[in-house]
């Protein structure tokens, strides 16, 4: 026997109640999934790999044609304002060969430097380039996939930088896609420091365009205008990359106009960085190299933060208790 | 002379149509393009068939298709699950209970409604990203986004002006 022709059959709610019913059951369901799915990394990472990897191919495929156009619109520019461009490369290259030369200058002087202390140079990092396909801007999330993925080596936490200074780091990977989360994000922390003046301080998205410069701790004013890198604290980003110059926000805070959004981020680098133990060069800290002073102490393997402290001050002896192979 | 009746609407035109449209528009401002400089806007597509659907029929339709927007949204902008779905929904519930007071208002007014339904949106996501994240967004952020998304009204207004007295069913 059906329903219909049971005792309920006869009953015929309003459709505003059903509506409403499935309007309360939505809200209800969205929660739930807010509640579960709201960190970017939960439990459904699987369903956003799938999505990114259907999304960057066909956003590559559309921005191809306006990327084209636009390449052609700047060749048309470039011819008709040749002359005054040239004027301005010009003041530009006079520049750059001061800078040059003092830059020639610091080289060898940090060399003669580097030697003398015994300071050990980290070893190049390797990166990926990739191609930006999708741009999210909105102030709950900013986020960019890129056309480079684990087959690519790019794994989550990497830092992404444009040609102009550090982007953002990458949250998700698929196959040949991975979703970078931008410096401006809601939910971005980088450890930054103020070149001038070594202040450190959390750099902070929220959404806008310049994100702000929490934690602060610096012994001299900050300026306007002043550089601002990553510290490395945290070992989340190599130290030293650019990040932008320190601007007073409308609000009173100190923020940072970011240097990667002086132009369009059409390609980035993805540095294949996961933590310094990579920067310290492993094969300097192998076992074999390391000097052997204790006789009395067990075998064991080493912690890993023992070579980079080994390697932050050569000179200095374990702390007691600690195991030297 | 004949009455004509009305001929039944598909849900696949008054639902679907919108939705993929939606859809469409948001993936196509989300490509990484600049003219002259200037980031291109991102204006919440979605929230144009949340009002109209609220105001065409009340239906337990609208509300599943709201999540499934709200879902792709989330993915498509690398967003936390259910951030969307739930200020899609908040949206529609602010013009659904008030669906009786604004059936059959003018074109001015309707815009103050959707402003509102919209306002309501953006406040519901301030609020659980703020709480998700420990951080409220930047205001400004929220008030570009939203002013944006409250330009689109006139694609509402079509949707209503269209849907409100035909003879939709599902």
């Amino acid at each position: 026997m059906s329903l219909r022709d049971g005792p309920l059959g006869e009953i015929k709610p309003p459709l505003v109640w059903l509506a409403a019913g499935a309007l309360i059951i939505g809200i209800l369901a969205a929660l739930a999934l807010f509640a579960l799915g709201g960190a970017r990394t939960g439990p459904f990472g699987d369903a956003r790999r799938a999505a990114d990897g259907l999304i960057a191919p066909a956003g590559g495929v559309l921005a191809m044609p306006v990327r084209v156009a636009a390449g052609g619109a700047g060749v048309i520019q470039d011819y008709f304002f040749a002359g005054s461009q040239n004027r301005e490369l010009r003041g530009d290259l006079a520049a750059a060969l001061s800078w040059r030369d003092e830059a020639l200058t610091l080289r060898q002087e940090n060399a003669r430097l580097r030697a003398l202390l015994g300071v050990r140079t980290e070893p190049p990092l390797p990166m990926v380039a990739a191609e930006t396909v999708l741009d999210a801007r909105g102030p709950f999330s900013n986020s960019r996939l890129a056309n480079a993925g684990s087959v690519e080596g790019v794994t989550e936490g990497n830092p992404v930088l444009s040609e102009h200074g550090l982007v953002g780091r990458i949250v998700g990977v698929g196959a040949h896609v991975s979703r970078i989360m931008l410096l401006s994000d809601v939910d971005s922390r980088t450890p930054v420091m103020i070149a001038r003046t070594n202040g450190r301080a959390i750099l902070t998205g929220d959404g806008g365009s310049e994100p702000e410069l929490a934690y602060l701790r610096t012994h001299d004013a900050l300026q306007v205008g002043d550089r601002v890198l990553t510290s490395g604290d945290g070992g989340v980003v190599p130290r030293g990359l650019p990040v932008g110059a320190a601007t007073k926000g409308l609000d009173g805070t100190w923020r940072v106009a970011l240097d990667s959004d002086a132009e369009p981020i059409d390609f980035v680098r993805v540095l294949l960085f996961k933590d310094f133990v990579q920067v310290a060069s492993p094969t300097e800290l192998t076992p074999s190299q390391m000097p052997n002073t204790a006789t009395d102490a067990p075998e064991t393997p080493a912690p890993a933060s023992v070579p980079l402290a080994a390697k932050a001050n050569p000179t200095k002896p374990p702390p007691p208790g600690t195991a030297r192979p | 002379m004949i009455a004509r009746r009305a001929r039944p609407i598909s849900p696949i035109v008054w639902l679907a149509a919108p939705m993929i449209a939606a859809l469409v528009l948001s993936f196509v401002l989300a490509l990484p393009l600049r003219i002259e400089g200037l980031a291109l806007p991102e204006p919440v597509f979605a929230l144009v068939p949340a009002f109209a659907w609220a105001i065409v029929r009340p239906s337990i339709l609208p509300p599943l298709a709201l999540f499934a927007l709200g879902v792709a949204l989330d993915l498509l902008w690398g967003g936390p699950l259910g951030l969307w779905e739930t200020c899609l929904l908040a949206a529609y519930t602010l013009v659904f209970v008030s669906r009786r007071m604004l059936s059959g208002q003018e074109f001015w007014a309707l815009w103050g409604a959707y402003a509102v339904a919209c306002g309501g949106a953006m406040a519901v996501g301030f609020v659980l990203t703020a709480l998700r994240a420990g951080h409220a967004p930047g205001l400004v952020g929220v008030g570009l986004q939203f002013a944006v998304t409250v330009a689109l009204y006139p694609f509402a207004w079509k949707l209503v002006e269209r849907y409100e007295a035909a003879d939709t069913r599902y």
